[in-house]
């Protein structure tokens, strides 16, 4: 990747210390984000996406804290900028989109309200300007008669228009970085089709990097350039998107795909994955995947695999592709099978 | 398939008061299902599938005589279960039962596994007392659970395996036909596979009927036989599942079909993305309730209503309600967008 | 919005209606003819016959009550039966001192509520918190009457600061204020700082953080707002209880107000000025839920109360 690299994350470690417990809900993350280009981020419920997008912004609640590793945005590194520096950061230089469009609007504001805020704050615009940028922005994201909308409140719009107007709300500064937790998860499909036709156009328009979080490999496969596959805190494969869906190494991005009914193809058997997700408060020791992988060994249940080079696109987290592994010849020679 | 008629749906309405102005009179309805009709055979699963809000869950509720419909039969076994009183509806219940999306809203957390299960059992009788808990043994083994994990409560569970339990307490009774109500949508994909593996599996055994209601046309298209696409509280196509996914001809299923994101990357793919949102079911746009969004839309769908029904491109048993499917079909018209 | 406080204002009519039986009931029903007690013990029966005759007691308690509604309606309640003046000469000056006892224990609750509260919220499981939340239960349980009785020993008596009685200058008015409105007051708190507590964890105050708004906006903008809804309606139930804890409290410092007015006239069987009295209360009450109601909306933008 000789592109220049506008988000380089290194080890992320966020932890939610409850009651003398550590719970390491994100534990060594690592990624890097070319400029104008799109991360997806994926993983199961639980696996600590919505926290590493937190941490990045430092919008942690309470208990949590980021207790390693480094964020270097175009080369500045946030966990160590000031409570000030990332406040002008927010909602100028990155800007966030959340799941919940329902929820995730103050209801006692109109829209309008609550898109000038942002440019008050970071442009010093006033109420004049701002409701005319505001217009504009509605406009950009495709809300029809936006005169009329800017003057509403979030109840009286529906979900996809919500989640257009966090969009507009997002896009008030030109971030150069959007990162969108779940944007379309709450969506019906035609809605989650036209959210993220919107996102990939304004993101060709206004040369923006996108990180896309999500748990549907569709959305990926149509919205990614690269992808980080997370599982228990932790990047387990990194690639760019074809390879992962091509050639993955790691037997849980395969599983994964192995799992996923699909619309366009007959598939006879899926083939789940057994048990389920462990919780954050008894995390396997070696490999957090161990006890669900089918190759899983003495040395992956003792020892936790590095994310490592496996090739020149993929960085893998798995004892299959080191010189340490003594199980299956067959699976380092071919990797896991895919069955669909 | 000459197979035995399990449900039969007549023109079912279910439409909700709203109440409003000085007294609290209606001033309106919510048409939430608005004349449909569809059946099921005996042991094939037939799935519902619509954006939130067209009516699925509303039409599986009224199956379940949870609301009382407005209009319309309901006829399973060949007996119209909407003239039963309560009383004769519960001994009925013992045939139909229900899975809920939320695996943990729909399980006592107070009760054990095995009280969940016997309650079950005790409610239609279908097991005396002294058998109960083999029985709820033998139901755990057969959703893959462990038969020690019978004295445990709901929420030492995880998200799967309360689904998991949800299902045994359907089985526990015996029943005919099991109404899925978005059974599978709250669970993590790797462990949703699991899930719908054990429906399948256990439609084998049991020769269970499944009314599945589901959003998601991926789980749909893997767990059908038969497809109906509803909108606005109508059906817009009805269809076997090749039918469906590999000839839709309803302009509606073709979009929804086509918003689905593929999980490959190189699939290419043309895709149609509907303008606007999904209109109130409280004044539903007149005649064809997809002309407000429909690529095809002509003067006449505003007016007319269509009917469902086949014609020779399609396949047997496949019926779309759209007035231009010829049209559409030959190229004569073309989508506006 | 005028819609709405217009069909508000219609629907008092029933319940007003509904006062005026209840309190014509209370008062008619009560053992002891008044016209006995206006005549005094040992009158002559036929003067007390002339009483009853000339307070129309005679007649069918429907006509009396119709008589009574008649008063209402012409907002003419006639004449004090136990001192003959005009009851709005007797009601008024006492109404204007419970009225503004009342109001300024409201302020004083709403006031020291809302910022103890918000103080609670925000630094959660602090010493100022936990302090807060301590004196809140304290101030919660301890009856009114005692407490007034207790800053009257210590700042009249012990230090003599505070004059122990009466009403109407500003070191007279601190200790009934406070001692009427610290329950008020330790209810507002608790309450704003739970609604603050639920409404901070809420998915807007995140996106309000994630504009890059300094905390303090975040809080008072994003937060209070939506935290008051729920306040709102607990400061017009408190009411209420202001109005009858005002009674207590009036007793306590010697003021002469409603309160005093209306257990003196019961005493006496004074039906005209009892009956008065606590019609205003109740109207003043109902009022006092209007506006809850339409700041309630006003905060609101949400509850569609058309
Ligand atoms: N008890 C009720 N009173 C009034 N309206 C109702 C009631 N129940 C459902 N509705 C309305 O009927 C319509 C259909 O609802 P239904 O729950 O069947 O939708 P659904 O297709 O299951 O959607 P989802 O995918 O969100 O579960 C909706 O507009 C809903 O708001
Ligand atoms: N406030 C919190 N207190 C304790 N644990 C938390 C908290 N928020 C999140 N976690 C834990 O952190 C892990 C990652 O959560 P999250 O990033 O939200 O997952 P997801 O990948 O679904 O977005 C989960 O195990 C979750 O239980
Ligand atoms: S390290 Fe071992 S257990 Fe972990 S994914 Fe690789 S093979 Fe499986
Ligand atoms: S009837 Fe008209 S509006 Fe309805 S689907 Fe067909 S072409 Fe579209
Ligand atoms: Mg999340
Ligand atoms: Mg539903």
């Amino acid at each position: 990747m000789s592109e220049e690299i506008i988000l380089d994350v290194k080890d992320l470690r966020t932890s939610f210390f409850v009651d003398d417990f550590e719970v390491k809900a994100v534990d060594g993350v690592s990624f890097k984000l070319p400029k104008g280009k799109t991360i997806g981020i994926v993983g199961e419920s639980g696996s600590g996406k919505s926290i590493t997008a937190l941490s990045i912004l430092r919008l942690l609640e309470k208990p949590g804290k980021i207790v390693g590793g480094e964020i270097n945005f175009k080369g500045n590194d946030l966990t160590k900028a000031s409570e000030q520096e990332i406040r002008s950061i927010r909602g100028n230089e990155i800007s966030m989109i959340f799941q919940e469009p329902m929820t995730s609007l103050n209801p006692v504001y109109t829209v309008g309200q609550q898109i000038r805020e942002t440019l008050k704050v970071h442009q010093g615009l006033g109420k004049e300007q701002g409701m005319e940028k505001g217009v504009e922005l509605l406009k950009l994201v495709g809300i029809p008669s936006p005169q009329e909308r800017i003057k509403q409140y979030p109840h009286e719009l529906s979900g996809g228009m919500r989640q257009r107007v966090m969009i507009a709300m997002a896009l008030a500064c030109n971030p150069e970085l959007l990162i969108a937790d779940e944007p379309t998860t709450a969506l019906d499909v035609t809605i989650q089709a036209q959210i993220l036709e919107l996102i990939n156009e304004l993101q060709e328009e206004l040369g923006m990097s996108v990180i896309m979080i999500t748990h549907d490999m569709g959305v990926v496969a149509e919205t990614c350039d690269y992808v980080a596959v997370m599982y228990g805190g932790k990047v387990v494969e990194y690639a760019d998107v074809k390879t992962i869906f091509k050639d993955p190494k790691h037997p849980y991005t395969v599983g994964l795909l192995n799992s996923i009914p699909r619309h366009d193809i007959d598939v006879d058997e899926l083939e789940p994955i057994r048990g389920s997700v462990p919780s954050p408060k008894n995390m396997p020791n070696g490999c957090r995947f161990a006890p669900r992988c089918p190759f899983a060994t003495d040395l992956c249940m003792e020892e936790l695999p590095d994310l490592g080079d496996v090739s020149d696109e993929n960085l893998v987290r798995c004892w299959i592709y080191s010189e340490r592994w003594d199980g299956d010849p067959e699976v380092k020679e071919h990797g896991p099978k895919r069955t669909t | 398939m000459a197979q035995k008629e399990l449900l039969k749906v007549n023109n079912l309405k279910q439409y909700f008061p709203i109440k409003g102005g000085f007294l609290g009179r209606t001033v309106n309805h919510v048409k939430a299902v608005d004349d449909v009709t569809f059946n099921i055979y005996e042991g094939e699963t037939v799935s519902v599938v619509g954006e939130s809000g067209c009516g699925k869950s509303t039409t599986g509720r009224a199956i379940l005589r949870l609301d009382d419909p407005t209009d319309g039969t309901i006829e399973f076994n060949g007996e119209d279960l909407l003239s039963l009183n309560k009383k004769e509806m519960r001994k009925r219940r013992k045939d139909i039962q229900v899975i809920f999306q939320d695996p943990y809203a729909s399980l006592n957390p107070r009760q054990t596994v095995f009280q969940i299960l016997a309650e079950a059992m005790e409610i239609q009788d279908v097991v005396p007392k002294d058998k109960r808990r083999e029985r709820a043994i033998e139901l755990l083994e057969t959703v893959g659970l462990n038969a020690e994990q019978v004295d445990r409560f709901p929420h030492e569970f995880s998200g799967g395996q309360r689904q998991r339990i949800g299902i045994a307490r359907a089985l526990a009774v015996e029943p005919k036909l099991i109404i899925c109500d978005e059974a599978v949508s709250a669970l993590d994909v790797s462990v949703q596979a699991q899930v719908l593996n054990l429906l399948k599996k256990l439609q084998r055994e049991f020769n269970l009927t499944f009314l599945f209601i589901a959003h998601d046309l991926g789980v749909v298209r893997h767990i059908s036989d038969r497809v109906i696409v509803m909108y606005l509280g109508k059906v817009v196509e009805i269809a076997d599942k090749k039918s469906l996914f590999d000839n839709p001809q309803h302009p509606y299923t073709k979009a929804l079909l086509s918003a689905i994101p593929t999980p490959d990357p190189e699939a290419k793919k043309e895709r149609i993305v509907l303008q606007g949102d999904v209109p109130s079911p409280i004044n539903p746009p007149t005649g064809c309730r997809f002309h407000t969004r429909c690529p095809f839309a002509t003067e006449m769908c505003k007016t007319d209503t269509p009917e469902l029904r086949n014609l020779d491109n399609m396949a047997e048993g496949h019926q779309a309600s759209c007035h231009h499917i010829e049209k559409i079909f030959s190229g004569d018209l073309v989508s506006k967008y | 919005m005028f819609q709405f406080i217009v069909r508000r204002l219609f629907q008092l009519i029933p319940v007003l209606l509904g006062v005026t039986i209840l309190v014509f009931s209370l008062m008619h029903l009560s053992p002891g003819n008044p016209a006995h007690i206006i005549a005094g013990e040992s009158a002559p029966e036929s003067t007390v016959q002339q009483i009853e005759e000339r307070l129309g007691l005679n007649d069918p308690i429907p006509v009396q009550y119709a008589n009574f509604l008649k008063d209402v309606v012409t907002l003419d309640f006639g004449n004090s039966w136990r001192t003959s003046l005009p009851v709005s000469t007797e009601l008024w000056p006492k109404f204007w001192v419970t009225f503004e006892l009342a109001i300024y224990s409201t302020i004083f609750s709403i006031f020291l509520g809302l910022i103890a509260g918000i103080i609670s919220a925000v630094r959660q499981y602090s010493v100022a918190d936990v302090s807060i939340m301590l004196v809140a239960l304290f101030g919660l349980s301890m009856p009114n009457f005692w407490l007034g009785l207790m800053l009257m020993q210590w700042f009249s008596i012990n230090l003599g600061w505070l004059p122990p009685t009466g009403w109407g200058t500003p070191e007279q008015i601190i200790m009934p204020v406070f001692t009427l409105g610290t329950m008020g007051a330790a209810v507002i708190a608790r309450m704003t700082r739970s609604s603050m507590l639920d409404v901070i964890t809420q998915d807007y105050i995140r996106t309000a953080r994630a504009k890059g708004l300094k905390e303090k906006v975040v809080i008072y903008r994003h937060a209070l707002k939506n935290a008051l809804i729920p306040v709102v309606t607990v400061v017009g139930l408190q009411f209420g209880g202001l109005l009858a804890g005002a009674v207590l409290t009036e007793s306590v410092f010697a003021i002469n107000g409603m309160g005093k007015l209306v257990v003196d006239r019961i005493l006496a069987r004074d039906f005209p000025v009892v009956q008065a009295a606590v019609l205003v209360m109740a109207v003043v009450f109902v009022f006092v839920n209007l506006i809850v109601d339409v700041s309630y909306k006003f905060l609101n933008k949400r509850i569609d109360l058309d």
